[in-house]
């Protein structure tokens, strides 16, 4: 198999068939937490592609060091200082370019820290790519994938949320269970992807 | 020599992000308004939202970026406005300010009960027990329950309804939360008259309980030189700002539910006007 058709079932894996959210049932909190405007629910997009990416990206190299010197136990605390100072990176840009983004996503960007798709991506490159040829290419582009399928999920569930504001909904699930049920919903119609295959 | 490679290598990362982290905030370096920390430490950091406001950081945010006033901050009054007004390079206007009233003068001589009042109980006992013993719904039942919660001593039930001491009062609520009837308002504490009736009810079903419940007539309104007072869900209100004090509505009042209640301030007043007129 080519390297093209390759990177292309990671690329649709990533985002369709083992979405982070909404099938493996990582990064919920944010999903749940920025989802009320498409528009919040887009920027918190970007941010996690940008993490995801740039973490799949360094995490990788920093693997390969761990591993020269057999300290690969160390990965998950080193994974999490990577992580964070991207975050960090990305709240102070952030906070320079689009304030007007930085205050509407509040704790929630600090909080793609401690947001397990992240450190999710990191591992899975790892367990998954260790070793293969192109792991490094493959990596970053799971990463960047995955971060895609974060955003295709939770824009499309902002949309739906949005919707919902507007609707007639009977009072007892007016708002959390309301948007717990169309969350399962939506995750029950991305299971449908399980059985593509190439 | 086991426990130092790790030990160098994670911390050489963490010196390296360290670093790195260090430059991006040099370049990505937001600035902020030097006044707003200085603001925000004259604030009383209770984020109480008073000022209208989402907290006291905000509210600092908005005197310098947004030119918000300086005297918003109820909890911090004139003294926290003098300080930021210090900062700003501004004067302060004086903050008004505001003690707790009960708007009720319906004592058990012309409010009648509709059964006999067990004083034992509390105010929200009494406001359960069929709508209370007032044949009015919104007056003072006189059970003493903001009387318990009053922290100064500043409430008395004076003749079956209670009565705020206005010198005493510090503004902090805790009568206005606890009264079950809501006849616990704020006015301004220079507030020179005011009506003593809370009731929402048209004046007709006024009239049968009450002998000095305000009926919503709107006489004082229409009489009033300033238009200081408006009449809003049956029940007339005064507001302390425009109020000169001059007496004409306690006078036109057909139930006498209006009272000047600074008259010295009244007496003032009541000289300019004459004065112009």
């Amino acid at each position: 198999m080519s390297l093209i058709s390759e990177l292309l079932i990671i690329s649709v894996g990533a985002i369709l068939v083992q979405n982070f959210v909404l099938v493996q049932f990582l990064g919920i909190c944010p999903f749940l937490g920025v989802s009320k405007k498409v528009e919040t629910a887009t920027g918190m997009g970007f941010a996690v592609i940008f993490v995801m990416a740039c973490a799949s990206a360094i995490t990788w190299a920093v693997q390969q060091l761990l591993d020269l010197f057999g300290i690969g136990y160390l990965q998950t605390i080193a994974f999490i200082l990577v992580i964070a100072v991207l975050v960090q990176f990305v709240e102070m840009f952030l906070q320079k370019t689009i304030p007007s983004l930085y205050s509407s996503l509040g704790i929630y960007l600090p909080l793609i820290t401690t947001n397990c798709a992240v450190l999710g991506v990191a591992i899975q490159n790892i367990t998954k790519y260790a070793g293969a040829d192109y792991s490094f290419l493959k990596s970053v582009v799971y990463g960047t994938t995955a971060g895609i399928g974060f955003t295709l999920a939770i824009v499309l569930f902002a949309g739906v949320r949005e919707r919902l504001e507007s609707s007639d909904i009977p009072e007892f699930l007016k708002g959390m269970p309301i948007t717990l049920i169309t969350a399962s919903l939506l995750s029950i119609a991305f299971m449908g992807f399980s059985g593509l295959s190439f | 020599m086991e426990i130092l490679l790790p030990v160098v290598i994670i911390g050489g990362m963490g010196l390296l992000f360290g670093a790195l982290l260090a430059v991006a905030a040099k370049i990505f370096e937001v600035k902020k308004d030097e006044r707003i920390p200085l603001i925000t430490e004259c604030l009383p950091g209770a984020n109480c939202g008073g000022c209208g406001f989402a907290g006291c950081a905000a509210y600092a945010e908005a005197i310098c970026t947004e030119g918000a006033k300086v005297s918003l901050c109820p909890v911090g009054g004139n003294g926290a406005a003098e300080k930021i007004a210090e900062i700003m390079g501004v004067e302060a206007e004086n903050i008004e300010r505001m003690v707790a009233f009960v708007a009720c003068m319906g004592t058990p001589d012309v409010a009648k009960d509709r059964y006999a009042n067990n004083e034992a109980i509390s105010c929200h006992a009494a406001n359960r027990l069929a709508g209370g013993m007032k044949g009015c719904a919104y007056g003072c039942l006189g059970c003493g329950s903001c009387v318990e919660k009053c922290s100064n001593g500043g409430i008395a039930i004076v003749n079956g309804v209670a009565k705020v001491d206005k010198e005493l009062c510090t503004n902090c609520g805790a009568c206005i939360a606890e009264c079950p009837r809501g006849v616990i308002i704020r006015i301004p504490y220079s507030s020179r008259a005011a009506v003593f009736c809370n009731s929402k009810a048209p004046g007709k079903e006024v009239r049968l309980v009450c002998d000095a419940g305000c009926l919503g007539c709107g006489i004082c309104a229409k009489n009033c030189p300033k238009e200081a007072i408006v009449v809003e869900n049956n029940v007339a209100r005064i507001d302390g700002s425009k109020c000169v004090g001059c007496g004409i509505c306690v006078e036109k009042c057909p139930k006498k539910c209006i009272e000047l209640i600074n008259k010295n301030a009244k007496i003032q007043v009541a000289v300019e006007v004459n004065k112009r007129t």
